[in-house]
This record gives structure tokens, sequence and C-alpha cells, in this order.
């Protein structure tokens, strides 16, 4: 029995069009990757968000395995995203339909596939250590660190 | 595009479909989102939209008239919201091509016996209901809707056969009637009271033992959470006073009701009820959730009584918009909102009823409970004038009856509330809810609150928490979540192993092995020891005691240090906890080092089942023993017990789909070598088959022993429960004193919860539950949970 497009709609599961520059590999297997992972990116964290926060709510879709929580590559202090990785696909996800565009510490939070953590992707990737996002951002945010770097300056 | 050059030879999908003309996918695609979107809103109105689609597939019935059928049949199985829009269409269809009528009728009677087969009742359901309103498009003659709906009755009148059984034909004639028994009755309506009269014999025979078991509240006040078949029954003998009026249901048909007429009417063939099978699996009997009624709604459009079919009809398409769109939670409550004929009635109470009925429904809501939460934000979201109000309102009334919400109610209320609260600033009028602060905590509203409090503070911090409410509330805040360290400083000097807890820093400072750290153990001086005639390697608790609490205050910073701890020194820990009283102890020390972070030791218990330095029955005693008596009716207890059982759930379920792989695997190794006939080949697959009838072998053992152990926690779990309340009812029966205390409800409710959340799991083991556990001298109030437990699928 054939089940129509329509109703097959799942878009909040879909992956997006962001893919990892510094992915080893081409795009075809990071795509394959991010479609059968159990692992989401997650952002616009609030820089004191904790682990413990982080564990609180995306255990609402299922067991959690681990979270690496992310960190400014100079000061090592976290510098707002970090990697939630389920046990099972399925619940993995239930975060991305349910968890996120949802409020973690007040903050509206992004999820999105991951093709999977590797020892070095916990560190921003911004010139001054912390993420590039915020190496150009204008406004003001208190939750991360003020104003952007480029302002800073 | 120019980037998915490289991906087409390579993706699973269908390349060479690119290289044929895509015209005749194109229309097929075409006709499915025509099909798909009818009803929707539309710059036309449904009557125009109706006859020109119907245009449109007339003329394409010589080409794809087996995929028309095809789409057709999947939307009335699949979107019985927008069931008589659809019905309609078939009706013009079947007025202009009276060939394809039959031939969709008996499609639709194929779909009915395989969703039967198939165990798919829900579905069937919507065929039979679809079936139903064919007879008001004349596309099915109403004497033929009724002799089926004659033998889906005499089911009833069978020996064999699960309660539930007839109970699901009962329900598919009764929730088809709200459509049709108007017209059925005007054709026929001897045969109509007859069946009647059987299902209302039936309805008072049946057993009605589960009731208890699936209400939400168990007073009857101000609204009673009747039977479902009880009331729907209810429902439709109202109907048929009022002369078979109902008002509510959308009939597009009615307006082609001249062409409509024209149309030559198909019989249905004769339809037995296929026969009961051993795997057929029926649904579950529900309870009718009522929170609201007429005087809830202020101002507005009226709520309909409770044993009106409107009433019915509404929840029943509610229900349905929830089961096709959960999963895009924007297009979701878009739906439920633009619910025709919504100006009629208060669709806001509606909608949030029907969104609690399913979070509290037991045994289990139909989808994973964050859905809900979701959907109530994006609701606020679209109608924030209207609806925070509803929800605010419907909040307080479920504090206010909180004294008899069943207890696995109250754990999704408060989980709900704490996350739904972190969306919004954590605002609420606290003050509202001053009256619990002069109750006792072990009351259920002060202990609501707290628990509330407490979950909240996982989702933010605790200062926050002393922030949000006022000052007289301080009594229900959670405890600061710090580490308590027995060996802190120079005051705990005289407590026995002090001295090593300073070599083992040290020790884990320096990087020392496991094995180093063991010798510096053996320094520790074991208590249970009278004198010095040990081996040196029994259970020495205050092992455990000086080296986990030096560790994990090490580690107390973050999870991740506490995992790495864990981890790190595993074999250490492996060795201290080989014994039963090991396991016990260790999680002793991690609760008396953690009890201020019940999330804490909740994740810590986790991890050291997955790396058994912990089983879970020892996690199931050390629940039930006497150390944590004063934390048994907390939250944080139960999610742990509830999280050790779907562990070990989840692991039996590993194993057997192992097994089940590799005998997949040894199969189409035989039937390729049944197929070769090269001895080479041959020679090396009996290799092969070798390697693997071993590896079965060993999966085999491997998930027997998973299931006793399964079994196991299981039995250790029940036995407790039994202990306890026995004791607990023998004391007050003898001290005179009422037996139905806090702890009762809350100890009683939670063994149901052992039944009701793991259900499926227990059916496996319900011969030794009933012969060693559950038998006929158990207090009768314990051993009802039980038959209330195997009423569920009898």
């Amino acid at each position: 029995m054939s089940i129509l497009n329509a109703l097959r709609s799942d878009s909040y599961v879909d992956i997006s069009q962001y893919r990892d520059q510094h992915f080893k590999g081409n795009r075809y297997e990071q795509e394959k990757l991010l479609k059968m992972s159990c692992t989401l990116y997650v952002g616009n964290l609030s820089f004191y968000t904790t682990e413990e926060q982080v564990y609180e709510l995306f255990s609402k879709s299922g067991d959690v395995k681990r979270i690496v929580m992310g960190l400014d590559k100079v000061k090592k202090t976290a510098c707002g995203f970090c990697f939630v990785e389920y046990y099972t696909r399925a619940d993995s996800e239930h975060a991305m339909r349910f968890i996120n565009g949802t409020r973690l510490d007040d903050r509206i939070i992004r999820t999105d596939w991951d093709a999977g953590f590797k020892e070095g992707r916990q560190y921003g990737r911004g010139k001054s250590g912390g993420q590039v996002r915020d190496e150009y951002r204008q406004d003001y945010d208190p939750a991360r660190g003020g104003y952007g770097k480029i302002i800073k300056k | 595009m120019s980037r998915r050059r490289h991906s087409d030879e390579n993706d699973g999908g269908q390349p060479h479909k690119r290289r044929r003309t895509s015209e005749p996918i194109e229309i097929e695609d075409r006709l499915e989102s025509l099909i798909c979107r009818v009803g929707e809103k539309s710059t036309s109105s449904l009557e125009s939209n109706l006859e020109g689609l119907a245009g449109v597939l007339e003329a394409d019935l010589p080409n794809y008239k087996n995929k028309i059928l095809r789409i057709l049949c999947t939307v009335a199985r699949l979107l019985p919201e927008k069931l008589t829009v659809y019905s309609t269409l078939v009706g013009l269809l079947n007025a202009r091509n009276y060939n394809f009528g039959g031939e969709f009728v008996e499609s639709m009677i194929r779909q009915l016996k395989e969703t039967l087969k198939s165990n798919l009742y829900d579905e069937a359901l919507y065929l039979v209901r679809f079936l139903s309103d064919l007879v008001n498009c004349h596309v099915i003659a109403a004497p033929s809707m009724v002799a089926m709906f004659e033998n889906f009755i005499s089911v009833v009148q069978e020996q064999d056969g699960p309660q539930v059984r007839c109970d699901w034909y009962v329900y598919a004639v009764l929730s088809s009637l709200p459509w049709v028994g108007k017209e059925l009755y005007e054709k026929k309506d001897v045969e109509m009271e007859r069946i009647l009269n059987q299902i209302e014999s039936y309805l008072k025979r049946r057993q009605k033992i589960h009731v208890p078991m699936l209400q939400v509240w168990t007073a009857e006040k101000p609204h009673p959470q009747e039977e479902y078949l009880d009331c729907l029954f209810a429902q439709v003998q109202k109907m048929k006073k009022d002369r078979w009026q109902e008002r509510h249901i959308l009939r597009p048909y009615i307006a082609f009701d001249s062409v409509l007429c024209e149309a030559l009417q198909h019989n249905l063939p004769p339809f037995t009820p296929p026969p009961h099978s051993e795997d057929a699996v029926y649904p579950m009997p529900k309870v009718i959730f009522r929170m609201f009624d007429y005087t809830d709604a202020p101002e507005g459009p009226v709520m309909p009584g409770s044993h009106s079919v409107e009433r019915f009809v509404i929840e029943e398409n509610l229900h349905c918009i929830i089961k096709s769109h959960w999963r895009e939670r924007k297009t979701c409550a878009a739906q439920l909102l633009s619910y025709p004929g919504k100006n009629k009635i208060p669709l806001n109470y509606h909608i949030v009823e029907v969104i609690f009925g399913e979070l509290f429904q037991l045994p289990q809501p139909p989808h994973i409970d964050v859905m809900y939460t979701t959907l109530l934000i994006e609701l606020c979201k679209l109608q924030p004038g209207s609806l925070p109000q509803v929800l605010a309102q419907a909040t307080e009334m479920m504090y206010m009856r909180l004294d008899t919400m069943n207890t696995t109610c109250i754990d999704r209320f408060l989980n709900w509330f704490s996350h739904h609260l972190s969306n919004f600033q954590f605002r609420w009028s606290w003050d509202d809810w001053s009256d619990c602060l002069t109750q006792d905590l072990d009351k259920p509203k002060p202990k609501f609150v707290k628990e509330v409090l407490e979950k909240s503070m996982r989702l933010s911090y605790h200062q926050r928490i002393v922030d949000i409410v006022p000052a007289n509330f301080s009594a229900l805040i959670p405890a600061n979540p710090i580490f308590i360290y027995k060996y802190m400083d120079e005051s705990s000097s005289s407590l026995p192993g002090y001295p090593v807890t300073i070599a083992i820093s040290n020790a884990i400072i320096n990087r020392s092995s496991n094995d180093e750290i063991l010798t510096i153990l053996k320094d520790v001086p074991n208590p249970n020891q009278e004198d010095d005639d040990d081996e040196g390697d029994s259970f020495n608790p205050l092992k455990i005691d000086v080296f986990l609490q030096t560790l994990l205050h090490m580690a107390a910073k973050s999870f991740s240090h506490s995992f790495s701890a864990l981890a790190k020194f595993h074999e250490v820990l492996k060795s201290l906890t080989d014994s039963d009283e090991g396991k016990l102890h260790i999680l002793r020390v991690v609760y008396e080092a953690w009890r201020n972070h019940p999330q804490m030791i909740s994740v810590l218990i986790d991890k050291m089942i997955r790396t058994q330095i912990v089983d879970c029955a020892a996690v199931a005693n050390w629940i039930f023993s006497p150390d944590m008596a004063h934390d048994f009716t907390r939250f944080y207890v139960w999610e742990i017990l509830h999280s050790t059982v779907r562990k070990m759930n989840k692991h039996v379920q590993k194993i057997q789909k192992e097994l089940e792989t590799a005998k997949e695997k040894l199969e189409k190794q035989h039937s390729r070598k049944k197929d070769s006939g090269d001895e080479e080949e041959d020679k090396n697959s009996d290799e092969e088959d070798g390697l693997l009838e071993e590896q079965i072998e060993r999966l085999q053992e491997k998930v027997e022993s998973a299931q006793s152990e399964q079994k196991n926690l299981f039995l250790v779990i029940f036995q407790r429960f039994i202990m306890m309340l026995t004791e607990h009812l023998v004391r007050c029966e003898t001290g005179g004193v009422d037996f139905n205390t806090p702890w009762y409800k809350n100890c009683i409710e939670r063994l149901q919860q052992i039944f009701l959340m793991h259900h499926q799991t227990i059916q496996q083991y319900m011969v030794t539950l009933e012969n060693l556990l559950f038998t006929a001298e158990l207090d009768h109030h314990i051993l009802a949970v039980y038959q209330q437990f195997c009423a569920l699928q009898m």
C-alpha cells in the first residue's frame, strides 16, 4: 500500500543546505552520512548554557548517548554550540521535529544534522577562537560575549 | 542542479527514470496533488472545486484509472478528517461512470480485508466509515451496508476470541452512525433497531474491569471519565432520540443531491469478518478524556454536551488531524485551527481538551510526549490572543484536581508544564497556588509544585528558580545541586578511611594505574571484618566509599568530567562491585554524594548500567531498599527505574535482532548454495555456514540469558511492590487506620505504571507472574491491579 507524497512530508527532518567545509570526503559522502546520522549540531546557545541543561532538554526526544560542548579554541570556554548524539536515528529525528526551534535558556536554539563528531570539531573556527558567526555579528548579545569581534576591534 | 551530476549513478533512487519521458510521472504526481489538496483553502467554493476535479478525473480515467483508484483508496484510509469531501468526489465519479464506482467499492473491500489481516484496525475503521458515507452519496445501497453491519455484530456471538475483538466490530458500527445513521434508519429501521438492541445487550454484559486502570481522574465529578464504548453508545442513543439529526458534519454531497440521486448504486459484496487468529492484536480499550463543558467557555459558541454526537465527531476529526500531521508541527497547528465549522464551536477548548486527552492517554500517548508540548507552543504562536488563556485555564483546572489524578498522568502533566514554562521565561501566577503551602509536603498539590520547580531547575539553574517564585514558596524550592563530599577537610579526618582519600586523590592526579589504585585501597579498613582473618577480597563497603567519593568529587564539575572518570577507572570500579552487595553499595555512595542533584544520580546510574558496573536488578533493589524509602515518592526515582527497565528491554530487542539477522543470512546462503552447484563455491560456503551456525548458537544463548535477566528484573520489581504494599495494608488494618494515604495512592499507581509502561514486554511473562506472584492469596487491592492489566487485552 503506497503512501502519498503529501503525507510523507517530514520537512523538519530534511538535511539543510549547510555543508561542513572541513569534512574529509566529497559532498556525496557527507550527505550520505547526514542522512543516517544520529548526531545533531546545536547552535545559538548562550555561553552560559550548561551540559546539564542540554541533557535535560534533549532527553525529551530519547536517550542521549553523548554531548560535546563547543569550546573557544583559545580560551577553552563554552562558545555557544554543542553536539548531541543519540543511540538511534529515530530519537534524533524527534529532536529535529520537536526541539529544534524551541527555547533553551530563553533562547531559540537551532539543530541541524551533523556527519559525526571528530576530535577537533568541538572548537570554534572563528579567527578569535569562537564561532565564525560571532566574528562578524553586528548586534549586541550579552549571552554571547556582547558585540561581535568585528565591532570590538 | 550542477552538483547533482556525480550522484546520478550512485544514489539509491531510480536513475533510469530520468531518461524516460517524464510526462506520465508528472501527470500522476499532478493527480495526486489535485486529489490531496481538494478541500483546502481556495478562492473557489468547495462545490465548484469538487465539480471541477470530478471532471478532470473522469477525463483521465481511460489512461490513469488504476492510479486514480489507488490514490482515492489511500486518502479514504489515511485522511479520515476529509472523509465527506472524498466520499462526495467518489459519488460524483460514480454518477458519471458506474463501472468506476463498482471498481472503487471492490478496491475498498480488498483494502479492508488487508488492513484487518495486518492489525491496522484504525485504518480499517476509517475504511468502514468511508463506505458508510458512500451510502449518503448514492454509491452503495443502504440495505447492503446494513447487511455488513449485521455481519459485524454477529461477531459478539462468537465463542472464541477476546472481548477486544468484539469491541472493535461494535465500535466500527457505532462510530459510522453519526455519518449514516439517518439514512440507514430511513431505509431499514427494523434491521437497524435489531442491531442497536444487540449492541446494547452486548455492552451490558461485557467486562469493564480495565476501566479504573485507564482513567485519568478517579473522581466522577465534575466530568465522569467514561469507557469509550459506553460513551459512544450514549451519544448514538441521544442522536436516535433526536431523530438522527446531526448538525456538525460538513456534507458537500447535499449540494449535489440532484446529480447523485440519479446515479445507480452498487451492492457491497457479503463481507465475513476474518476469523480470530493468535497474532491478531486488537486495539486496547480507552476511557474518554473530558475536562471541559459548556460552563468553561464563557463567551462565544456553546460547547456540545458530552453525550452529543457532535462532540464525538469533533473529537474524532481533531484526533485524525493530529494523526495525519504530527510530524509537521506548523501544518498540524494550522490544520487544527482551520477546522471546518470552527465558528460554531469553542474550537480552542476542543483542541486543548483533545491534546491533553492524548498526552494523558493510558497506557501510552499515541505520539511522543514532547510533540504535544511543541504543538501547543505553535498553537499559542498562531492564536496569541486566545489560546494561552485557555491553556492557563486548563492548567489551573488540572492543578485543582490533582488529588484524584492518576500518578502517571501527574508525571506527564509536570513534565509538560515545566517544559512549557521554560519557553515562556517561567512566567506563571505562582501566588494563585499559595494554598498548597499550608498542606503537608507529601500531599499532591505541594508535591506537584515541588516537582515542577525541580524539573524547571534542570532546564535553567538554581538561582533562576529562587527568583521566579514568591518568597513564601521557599520550602518547595529544590536543593542547590552541589556535591556533598564526606571527606571534605580536616574536620572529617577522624573518619575511617580519610587518610586513604588523600592517597587516592594524589594517585589520580599523578595518573596512577588501576592496579596501583587497587593496591592503595588495600589499606582501607573493612568495617565488616571482625578480625584480620579475611582473604583480603571480601566485600568492603568502605573501599567503595573512599574511592568513589574521592573520584566523583574530583570529577564533580560536569557530566562529561564524571563520565570520563567512570571510564578511566572502569577496571577499579568493576573489581570493587564484583558482588551483588558491591553493586548495591556503589549506588548508595553515588546517592550519598549527589543527593542534592537527582539529575546527576540519574545519568551516573545510566552510565554504570551501560558499562556494566551495576546491573538492572541492583538498581531495582536499591530503589526499593529501606535507604531510599524517604525518596520513594519522588519523581526522579521513577525516572531512573523506568529508564532502567527500558534499557533492559532495548538490550533484549537488540540481541534478538542480531539473532534474526544471522538466521536470515544463513537462509540466504543455503538458498544460494542450492542454486550454485559449483563445488569450489560450495566448499567455501560450507565453512561460512559453519561459522554462521556457531554464531547463531552463541546468539541464541545470549538471547536466552538476556531474557532470563529481563524476567528476573520484572520479578524483583513486582515482588518488592507486593511486599511493600502488603506490609502497609496489614499495618493499617491492625492499627484500624485508613490505608488510602497519599503514600499508598502513589505506590499502587506506580505499580500500575510498571504494567502500563511496559505492557508489551510483560505480556511474555504472564504465566510466571500469575503462578509465582499474583496468586489468589494476594490482598485483593493489589490483585485488582493485575486483573485490570490482564483485562486490557482480553
